[in-house]
């Protein structure tokens, strides 16, 4: 009787006589999901509300605040600099999702034969990754510094002619993709190994007894039953691409969005918007869009996966 | 070999697993090329860093000695390691607790709490960033550890992870506990905990890592040097010392050393828990 009592206690939950024991599981449930319950509702929850919110204000960097109803959005219409960071991220999005996805399958059933070589090809593969993105950000500027840095030179010697990578408008985009496509690619890479060893491997054999090239068995087999692994990658290259930690940090050390706003990604122009001309109103104003936008692709994922295909109970 | 034009001979397969093999060689080799490059040219005299070799030619320790006497990057580390440590331990505690109870207690509301939940799981920092500095300048945590830690420690992956995990244990376990008359803090604590350690350091180890690489939230809450992270130490080192790359490379080695090192020793750990989850 003492130890029950003491369990109880050490669970937070009071040793009133008179609770059956569903209550008790249920208090306890409560207790065990707050911490985080109330973290992600602080911390997520009402930051997403604060940016719908914010969005009618006019928000000084001291604290002020003054309604202005739509006049956020209407600056926001008007403004050339939100159209271009619009069209940089869409720009972005449409090279990088299916870059990701080209040369995450691909290197993917390029190693995907388990033995201790390709064990080793996919570490270096994924490599990349475990480095944080200002240092990602770093070496790749001292490679691509102009006329000397090893990239151009090597670009020159090849008879390709001298370009600057960062200092172009109609390259540093470029730049920025490959870059994110070399950090982000084993991430891929490792999600399509973990959709490739779900194939039966028993499908590859009756294809091949069937005469099946190793062209076909990819088109009739490996695709279709990719569909989940594919529909996944896309959403979730999607959404990194729009507002993944690798779009902002590559921006910021590299370009700061230029050369003449060339790589003026929406998250980066926020966050100048915010932090540099402490115009909180007006960047929340542009947050909301973003949120909008992400809250959209989410409510397609669980439309296409009914309500997560994760959630195999 | 009735049909010589659709299927390969052993000797052809043979040869296209050789060109695969070289292919991948080939391919990797110049994904680490970078790493490389930052490693050898932090140690390289300012005159070598534009040439190309490979190896430095008289390599020297000076830019490391630089690196830490002329900027404070052993306070930067031992920051990033107080909160990367602080915000795991903690992340872990809250996310195992929830994941538990959203696995194995029934109580009303627990899909709709879940979902809730699970629907965090899109929104990321750079959208968020505006309303979440006011908030936590609200909250007075502006240049401060505990603003560093908290707001970082929540994140729906985790908690996923766990739940899903929790649910792949045998319920009989817990039943013989409830009947031996353990309290659900004691059966979550000695029976559940220890079974998803496996789960747990592989977490970890993430969890360490996204901490020790994070930038953005870091750079915008902490203008008060002390408080600094290597990120944000580093990416200002840069802006002081634009040209000197041999310096910048030699921090950069510093900063990423930690986390490769991990990568060497838990690669396998590490590649597994993202190849299983199918998710980030």
């Amino acid at each position: 009787m003492a130890r029950t009592a003491s369990n109880r206690v050490a669970a937070g939950i009071p040793a009133a006589a008179g609770l059956t024991s569903r209550q008790r599981e249920a208090i306890a449930g409560y207790f065990f999901v707050l911490p985080d319950a109330l973290g992600l509702l602080v911390f997520i929850g009402v930051p997403m509300i604060l940016a719908l919110a914010m969005a009618f204000f006019d928000v000084d960097g001291f604290g002020g605040y003054r309604f202005v109803g739509i006049g956020n959005y209407q600056r926001l219409a008007a403004d050339p600099l939100f159209w271009k960071s619009f069209r940089v991220t869409a720009t972005y999005v449409l090279w990088l999702v299916p870059a990701l996805y080209v040369s995450g399958l691909g290197l993917a059933l390029l190693v995907k034969r388990t033995n201790a070589f390709n064990g080793l090809m996919r570490c270096l593969f994924f490599m990349p990754q475990m480095v944080s993105l200002v240092v990602v950000a770093l070496v790749w500027q001292v490679l691509a510094v102009d006329k000397i840095g090893v990239i151009p030179r090597l670009v020159s010697a090849l008879g390709l002619g001298s370009f600057s990578f960062l200092g172009d408008p109609q390259l540093a985009l470029f730049a920025v993709i490959f870059v994110s496509v070399w950090f982000l690619m084993g991430f891929y890479m490792l999600i399509f190994l973990g959709g490739l060893q779900d194939i039966p491997s028993e499908y590859y054999e009756a294809a091949r007894i069937d005469g099946a090239g190793p062209l076909q068995s990819f088109w009739y087999i490996t695709l279709p039953l990719l569909r989940p692994t594919s529909f996944f990658v896309l959403i979730v290259s999607m959404v990194a691409a729009v507002a993944g930690a690798q779009t902002f940090d590559l921006v910021y050390v590299m370009t700061r969005g230029g050369p003449a706003n060339s790589t003026m990604m929406t998250i980066y122009y926020i966050y100048q918007q915010a932090f540099q001309y402490n115009a909180f109103g007006y960047a929340g104003a542009l947050a909301s869009i973003l949120v909008l936008a992400l809250m959209g692709i989410t409510i397609v994922l669980f439309v296409f996966t009914r309500g997560g295909r994760f959630n195999y109970e | 070999m009735s049909r010589p034009v659709l299927t390969l001979s052993l000797p052809q397969i043979r040869i296209v697993r050789g060109v695969q093999m070289l292919v991948a060689l080939i391919l990797a080799l110049m994904t680490v090329f970078p790493l490389f490059w930052m490693l050898s040219t932090a140690f390289k005299e300012p005159s070598e860093v534009f040439s190309m070799t490979l190896v430095p030619q008289a390599p020297t320790f000076q830019n490391f000695v630089y690196v830490f006497t002329e900027v404070n990057f052993l306070r930067y580390l031992f920051n990033t390691l107080l909160v990367s440590a602080s915000v795991t331990l903690i992340a872990l505690l809250f996310h195992s607790m929830s994941g538990y109870a959203l696995a194995r207690l029934r109580f009303p509301g627990r899909e709709v709490i879940f979902m809730t939940m699970f629907s965090t799981f899109l929104v990321s920092l750079p959208v968020i960033i505006v309303p979440l500095f006011i908030l936590v300048r609200t909250l007075g945590m502006l240049n401060s550890y505990a603003g560093l830690i908290i707001p970082a420690i929540f994140n729906a992956f985790g908690i996923f992870l766990l739940r899903q995990y929790y649910l792949s244990i045998p319920r009989e376990l817990e039943e013989a506990a409830v009947i031996d008359g353990a309290g659900y803090w004691r059966i979550y604590w000695s029976l559940v905990l220890p079974l998803s350690k496996p789960l747990l350091s592989s977490l970890a180890i993430l969890f360490f890592l996204t901490n020790w690489n994070a930038f953005l939230w870091p750079l915008t809450i902490t203008s008060d040097q002390d408080l600094w992270m290597v990120q944000v130490g580093i990416s200002a080192f840069k802006g002081q010392y634009s040209a000197s790359w041999n310096y910048i490379m030699a921090a950069s080695t510093v900063v990423a050393a930690p986390t490769l090192i991990l990568f060497l020793i838990f690669q396998r750990q590490i590649m597994d828990s993202i190849k299983t989850s199918g998710l980030k």
